[in-house]
């Protein structure tokens, strides 16, 4: 067993050979020559927002001699598990792609439905020594690597050494490293990884990607010039996951890309109106052409990614009964994924995206009032006396539409919480928005409920004519929509506890001392 | 965690040979391995060049007042660590004579490495004593080198005895021909009948060979020092055939030490 005791920079001046630098301290420590240099090829993988960087966790494929391997280690570089089977694998990839095993277990628990990508590739030299004591026995190894990134730009790294005791050995080890330390040219490397220095290199820092919205106001900024920013860093999310959106990495490209245009959206119409001139009308219809293409993708995505829960769950019918319907969704998914990249790649997108980048940055210039504050606080306030009254208006005997009437008012709330988060105590404003969306989720359930079971009538329908639904599959497909209809009862039922919650007096004064505060 | 002891009560039949080349080649296979060096003699820390010594002596670690973890010591070799002999180790028997359970002490004090090792070799100091038996009682399988002599041919027999004669749990034996020199009449006799008499002696079977004595000059493994040689070759088939017989599970993928 070994553990990693300290890590070296070293600078163009300190002595390429360790054993000098130990002879000339006067220590009885010798170093061998050790195994030739090996040369690594590097690849780090991760998902699109960093999972697996978030959790603490490295994967790398390192590939030598022939032979290649992933490696999932932990902050400290312990190995969590390996596989040998990286090098057939073409990246980006699905976990599906990596054979079953504990790796593949492990990092199905991080990464959950997201596509591994690269984020950096580097070829080091890396030469292994071993220190010796006046036994000659081994007593730490030192490892110097001189690392080139070649991705995602290509730069050098300061060489670095590690220095890794063996089990026992801790005491001689570090008198060792005390005499190491003290040589012109290598200076303490810190405790940042392999990884973390490849991208710092290349100028990247790992986890720089979040669908959170990275934007920071100052209360006193023209309203107008807030707006921009935040539709701005919207339209930067969106074009984040457009790449991946098109190459179908995984389906989460397209469900952030989603989001990034229904928040604009939804700002446009709740606050556009101290925009210049008529920029939020010209472009609300743009942006809703633009939702509107992605939406058939994400509700067959929806589908395929609830499948198997939904098989399972079958009691009268069979799994197998269901698969005809399976492929019908399938089939679709890969039609609506087409339209969508023709969308993506028309025309019509690139106009937008062009126009509306020159539109926000002639908007952040604008110096009119109210402050951002302000009409955050105002719309804020607006928004939540809306669902207050819609929500107090409800009876057990009201129509499903005053249900999904709130759901709409509900979501303006959520994203205006969204949009102006920065303006407010982080933590206050979690508890706001986490009231908010627990009521959210029940709406949800009640409205998605239903459009699936609708939807499945619909795609029953068309199967029918399509001759691709045999009489056993149409009955599983029944039990679904059965299923779904008992969840919805259920909804509706839980909706009215949900809603004295929100509507409790604690929760509506938080929203008030939240807008109140910042304003 | 199995444990193999290497023991015969006879002394110079290739006791730490065995156990320091079956333990080098389960570790290069991807074992964890422990070795722990009972002799006080110490030829096993010398071979590793560790120096012998154990803090607090074997009276510490049999009190348990210092833990077996802090007295590990990681040999030159990846996944193969060692529990170094120490002087005080002459005494072993008077120490666990003063202990709970004298024959059960050395399985307590291994129990707690179950998580950190796949496979732990005893290297055993010859002798009947307290402390053969409860590495007896401790141990999953015993290896038994054998000098292919009638006399030693009978201590196999007597060693049999003694272990039917134990309380509690018995290991299993395996029983293999040391030091074979095939130029003696005698050796080779006994190396064609006794395996198809008895089957708890290995079909694999070490020659007497120059380069085994080498390694206290190499202060290695032969099987690392000299991978190709014959020596090797047969400590490899040795193993080969002592982890079947034990029903060694694989080794756990790597990565995950």
């Amino acid at each position: 067993m070994r553990s990693v005791l300290r890590q070296f920079v070293l600078s163009r001046d300190a002595r390429s050979d360790p054993d000098e630098v130990l002879r000339l301290a006067g220590s009885s420590f010798a170093v061998s020559d050790g195994t030739r240099p090996i040369t690594l090829r590097r690849l780090w993988l991760d998902t699109f927002d960093w999972r697996l960087y978030r959790s603490g966790l490295t994967l790398e494929q390192v590939s030598s001699r022939g032979e290649t391997h992933l490696l999932l280690t932990g902050r400290d570089g312990t190995v969590v598990a390996a596989g040998a089977a990286g090098g057939r694998v073409a990246w980006p990839a699905r976990l599906e792609a990596l054979p079953l095993g504990p790796l593949r277990d492990h990092l199905g628990r991080v990464v959950g439905v997201r596509a591994l990508l690269p984020v950096a590739r580097a070829v080091s030299t890396v030469h292994d020594r071993r220190v010796l004591n006046s036994d000659e026995k081994t007593i730490a190894r030192l490892t110097v690597d001189r690392m080139s990134v070649t991705y995602p730009a290509a730069a050098d790294v300061t060489p670095r050494l590690t220095v890794t005791a063996l089990r026992g050995y801790q005491t001689q080890a570090l008198r060792m490293i005390g005499l190491l330390a003290a040589a012109p040219g290598v200076a303490d490397g810190g405790s940042q990884s392999t990884l973390e220095a490849a991208l710092a290199a290349a100028g990247r820092r790992p986890g720089d990607y979040s669908s959170k919205i990275d934007v920071r106001l100052a209360p006193g900024m023209p309203a107008a010039a807030g707006m921009a920013a935040v539709l701005t860093a919207l339209f930067g999310t969106l074009e984040a996951n457009l790449n991946g959106t098109v190459r179908d990495w995984d389906t989460e490209f397209l469900h952030d890309l989603r989001i990034a245009v229904r928040r604009t959206r939804s700002a446009l119409k709740l606050a556009g109106d101290v925009l210049p001139g008529d920029l939020a009308s010209r472009f609300a219809a743009e942006f809703k052409w633009l939702g509107d293409l992605t939406t058939p993708t994400r509700d067959l995505d929806v589908y395929l990614l609830g499948y198997q829960g939904m098989a399972g769950g079958l009691i009268a019918a069979t799994a197998d009964e269901l698969e005809p319907f399976h492929e019908h969704l399938r089939r679709s998914r890969a039609a609506a994924q087409r339209a969508l990249v023709r969308g993506l790649r028309s025309a019509r997108f690139t106009r937008l995206a062009g126009e509306w980048r020159e539109a926000l940055a002639a908007a952040a210039a604008s110096r009119t009032r109210p402050t951002i504050a302000r009409l955050a606080a105002a719309r804020i306030a607006r928004a939540h006396r809306r669902v207050i009254r819609d929500g107090s208006a409800i009876s057990p005997t009201s129509p499903p539409e005053s249900l999904h009437n709130l759901r709409k008012r509900c979501k303006e709330l959520r994203y205006l919480l969204e949009l102006f988060a920065s303006l407010y105590d982080p933590a206050e404003h979690w508890q706001a928005v986490r009231e908010l969306k627990a009521l959210q989720d029940c709406l949800g359930e009640f409205q998605d409920t239903q459009v699936q079971r609708e939807e499945i009538r619909a795609f029953a329908a068309q199967m029918m004519e399509e001759r691709a639904a045999p009489a056993a599959t149409l009955l599983a497909m029944g039990e679904i929509a059965a299923g779904l209809a008992a969840r919805q009862r259920q909804a509706r039922i839980e909706f009215a506890g949900r809603f004295r919650d929100f509507a409790s007096k604690p929760s509506q004064n938080r929203i008030k001392a939240l807008t109140r505060a910042a304003a | 965690m199995k444990i193999f002891a290497t023991y015969n009560i006879k002394g110079g039949v290739g006791k730490t040979a065995t156990a320091v080349n079956l333990g080098y080649l389960a570790a290069r296979d991807g074992y964890r391995v422990l070795l722990w060096d009972l002799d006080p003699q110490a030829a096993t820390s010398f071979l590793f060049r560790i120096r012998p010594r154990v803090k607090g002596g074997g009276k510490a670690l049999i009190r348990g007042s210092r833990t077996i973890d802090d007295a590990i010591k990681a040999t030159d070799f990846d996944h193969l660590d060692l529990l170094p002999a120490d002087f005080t180790y002459r005494n072993l028997d008077l120490m666990l004579d003063a202990a709970k359970k004298p024959a059960r002490r050395l399985g307590g004090l291994l129990a707690p490495l179950s998580a950190e090792y796949d496979v732990i070799f005893l290297d055993c100091p010859p002798g009947i004593s307290l402390l053969s038996e409860s590495v007896l009682q401790t141990a999953d399988a015993v290896l038994v080198p054998l000098i292919p002599t009638t006399l030693s041919v009978r201590t196999l027999d007597q060693l049999t005895e003694f272990i039917g004669d134990l309380d509690g749990s018995r290991p299993s034996i395996l029983a293999f021909f040391s030091m074979i020199d095939r130029r003696k009449r005698l050796h080779r006799e006994i190396l064609e009948q006794l395996p198809a008499q008895r089957d708890d002696v290995a079909s694999a079977a070490i020659p007497a060979l120059s380069l085994i004595e080498q390694m206290s000059v190499e202060r290695a493994p032969v099987t690392a020092f000299a991978p190709r040689s014959a020596a090797a070759r047969r400590y490899e088939e040795l193993w080969l055939e002592v982890r079947k017989r034990s029903g060694l599970p694989p080794p756990p993928p790597v990565g995950t030490w």
